[in-house]
């Protein structure tokens, strides 16, 4: 059992949990991801690491509810635990391994959206930490979904830009780049970009313009996190690529991701069927079109 | 009294029944059964059987017991050399190994040794009989990597021979193959793989879930600083492979792997757990081994139509007999020398239907089976929304990547001594599919046994 040793809300509908795990803590680097299972019913489910602590033997996540597992995660608190919390799974950053005299002539950008603002933190902080201090935007639909900004601010010079521009800039993180690069002068010859994959696809459309060599993490589908079942494969450069032993970080340039996209939608229907379940417990025999129970 | 000329005939659920349920297809021998079958052993002076067997049961001893009526001491003589034999009784190919080999078959059916050590498993479990455990440790560490068919086994073995043994596993549950692989209505999970890690831990064996070698942890940590002094490598088969053909990231395309392991691992076919599977109306299966066929038998009993699409004939299936059988029985339809060249994707990115070329069978191939050609402008298309692929897989590098000194081949399998487990890493042995490639559960158990004795005589060597 992994015991959840502090749970909070950062946002409406976004939760943080500091999970004791001493083997995946002392291993993990930033770009790596868990994959949590709450119960013997529950699905496996990768959450990218938001921060680790290796002498507290604690990882950090932050995690959307959206299946019927993650519904009943939100539910989670300190004293209770997870039953399965495996990893560190995928490679670490490229930033992580690179040389450090090679690493002080980058010129980074981070580009985070929504909840992929937690796994773009530890990349940032490590940087801080090796006295590197990036860029980043934060973008988020409004002002009560930005999330870690205190901790970003310690460790980088951020920018927050809202959809609705009821906090920080106004518009999308594509026209807060453009702004940055072309109306505010800075230069960058690094970016970083980990969010929704539709904000994914738009950034690495513009970063192209710009010859700027983008780094995205995907994270799709997946069961076992170990290569085992390939349900997690993109393509990439034309080629099928595995995001969770390949990956999760990919050159965006090459990554198909309307491909992507669409496998993301793939068991939409089942995960609503689930998660109604959940909702309408004994009572739900049918009305969802496709559980068969009204017939 | 059983005709000597013919097998004792085993009880099964009816095909039209069983393509609906989970249920075991097999009912196996009642104690009569059993015993009347054992009649049918000759009990040869240079028993063939067991030279058949990867892990040398002695096959006639246990099967006189068994006739004799004492189950109690078949049980022990079969758990001499078998950590899993209610596993065994169930999943091992015993139609190219032990029953291949029987007298009784050069004329009539062979012995149906299979069924009875199925019984005697199944009879020692329902009667609380354990295996025996080591009355003395020796204080020996020894880490297995892998809680499957080969890790199991050297561990089992190792523990009775008072080795302190601890498996580390990378999924949340033990089995390996046997619980995300092979389904429940082949091998029941709780009834039967459970109980037999149960009795692998009875031994004294430690199993530690969710822990990666090579990333949670790595071969040298668990030999430096967690005082392991021997290493075997049992990390299984590894990546799905796939065809390359236009098509197969489309929606509807899944590795029999992780269709299998959404199903059984994850238990998606029941309505109380969360993770979802797609349920197909119309599926292709395509290969003709034993996962081609779980994976088809699988898709069947979630309700749809199913098709096996394999290149090569009925004589070169490399399924097992009854698996094969069984799938005939329950419906599904073999669409044989017959090969996908493409994936039909509709607007939404899901399949629509499969293309395929006919095949026939050429010149012999580097395997020896007759290798399928295309038989140009035989094209056509089939019908399915759902395509599952069961080509096989190859090794997983997470571990070679991250053990200094451990030779890979050119198929990326660990090296290892054939009779010891030994790899090129002193102290660190492999066997199983880690090593092989995709193979069977019971030539995983012989490797993961060789692979204990190779480890008992390294450590002993060091004193």
């Amino acid at each position: 059992m992994y015991p959840i040793v502090h749970a909070d809300k950062l946002a409406a509908n976004i939760y943080r949990m500091v999970v004791r795990a001493p083997r995946v803590a002392r291993h993990c680097e930033p770009g790596q991801f868990v994959i949590v299972k709450i119960d013997e019913e529950g699905e496996r489910i990768p959450l990218t690491i938001c921060d680790y602590d290796r002498e507290e033997g604690t990882i950090t996540i932050v995690f959307q509810p959206i299946g019927a597992s993650t519904q009943r995660m939100k539910e989670l608190g300190e004293g209770d635990s997870f039953e399965d919390f495996v990893g560190p799974l995928g490679k670490p950053s490229d930033l992580i391994g690179m040389d450090p005299e090679e690493l002080k002539k980058k010129k980074i950008i981070f580009i985070a959206g929504g909840v992929g603002t937690a796994p773009v933190y530890p990349q940032v902080k490590w940087l801080h930490e090796h006295g590197i201090t990036a860029d980043a935007i934060i973008g988020a639909k409004n002002r009560d979904l930005v999330i870690l900004e205190k901790e970003f601010r310690e460790v980088c010079n951020l920018y927050i830009t809202t959809d609705d521009g009821s906090y920080g800039r106004s518009g999308m993180v594509t026209k807060c780049l453009e702004d940055l690069i072309e109306k505010e002068g800075h230069e960058y010859n690094h970016c970083v970009a980990i969010g929704p994959m539709i904000m994914m696809k738009f950034v690495c459309l513009q970063t192209a313009k710009y010859n700027l060599p983008t780094v995205v993490s995907m994270n799709p589908i997946m069961v076992d996190g170990t290569g085992m079942c390939g349900a997690c494969r993109l393509s990439v450069d034309g080629e099928i690529r595995f995001a969770c032993v390949d990956g999760p970080e990919f050159d965006g340039h090459k990554v198909d991701f309307d491909q992507a996209m669409k496998r993301m939608t793939m068991y939409k229907t089942e995960e609503g069927r689930a998660l109604l379940r959940l909702q309408e417990g004994e009572t739900h025999h049918g009305g969802c079109g496709n559980c068969g129970g009204d017939k | 009294m059983a005709d000597p000329m013919k097998k004792t005939p085993v009880r099964e659920q009816d095909p039209e029944v069983r393509a609906k349920n989970f249920d075991e297809v097999c009912f196996g021998y009642d104690r009569e059964e059993a015993m009347d079958e054992a009649t049918r052993c000759l009990n040869c002076k240079n028993p063939k059987c067991v030279q058949g067997c990867p892990v040398s049961i002695d096959i006639p001893k246990f099967i006189q017991e068994l006739k004799a009526g004492e189950i109690g001491e078949a049980y022990d003589t079969i758990s001499e050399s078998s950590a899993l034999p209610a596993v065994c009784g169930r999943v091992c190919p015993q139609e190219t190994q032990c029953e291949g080999q029987c007298i009784r078959g050069i004329k009539g059916e062979p012995v149906s040794i299979g069924k009875m050590e199925r019984f005697v498993a199944d009879w020692a479990r329902e009667n609380g009989i354990r295996p025996k455990a080591a009355e003395k440790k020796n204080g020996h560490k020894v880490a297995v990597i892998g809680a499957g068919p080969a890790g199991l086994t050297c561990a089992g073995d190792l523990a009775r021979a008072g080795y302190d043994v601890t498996i580390f596993e990378a999924l949340h549950k033990a089995g390996g193959v046997l619980s995300y692989g092979i389904p429940e209505f082949r091998l029941p999970k709780s009834r039967v793989v459970d109980k037999e890690i149960e009795n692998v831990k009875s031994l004294g064996v430690k199993i530690e879930t969710d822990v990666i070698i090579g990333k949670s942890v790595t071969v040298d940590e668990l030999m430096d600083e967690e005082g392991f002094e021997a290493v075997f490598i049992g990390s299984g088969a590894g990546l799905p492979m796939f065809m390359h053909i236009p098509g197969e990231n489309a929606n509807g395309v899944f590795s029999a792997n992780e269709f299998l392991t959404r199903n059984n691992l994850m238990k998606a076919y029941l309505d109380d757990y969360d993770t979802p599977i797609h349920r197909g109306r119309k599926v292709a299966v395509v290969g003709g081994g034993n996962v081609a066929m779980d994976a088809a038998r699988t898709a069947l009993r979630l309700g749809a139509d199913v098709h096996i699409v394999y290149r090569r004939s009925e004589a070169e299936l490399p399924a097992r007999a009854e698996e094969v059988h069984h799938a005939k029985e329950e419906g599904i339809i073999f669409n044989l020398l017959c090969n996908p060249i493409e994936i039909l994707v509709n607007e939404d990115g899901w399949v629509r239907g499969m293309r395929c070329i006919r095949m026939e069978l050429g010149e012999p191939d580097a395997s020896g089976r007759r290798r399928p050609v295309p038989i140009e402008g035989s094209e056509f298309e089939i019908d399915v929304d759902t395509v599952i692929m069961a080509l096989g897989t190859s090794p997983n590098p997470l571990i070679s990547s991250t053990t200094e000194g451990l030779e890979t081949n050119r198929r990326k399998c660990i090296v290892a001594n054939e009779e010891t487990g030994q790899t090129t890493r002193e102290g660190v042995f492999a066997g199983g599919d880690a090593v092989t490639g995709a193979a069977t559960v019971i030539l995983a158990m012989g490797a993961g046994k060789a692979a204990a004795k190779g480890i008992q005589e390294y450590i002993e060597s060091k004193q």
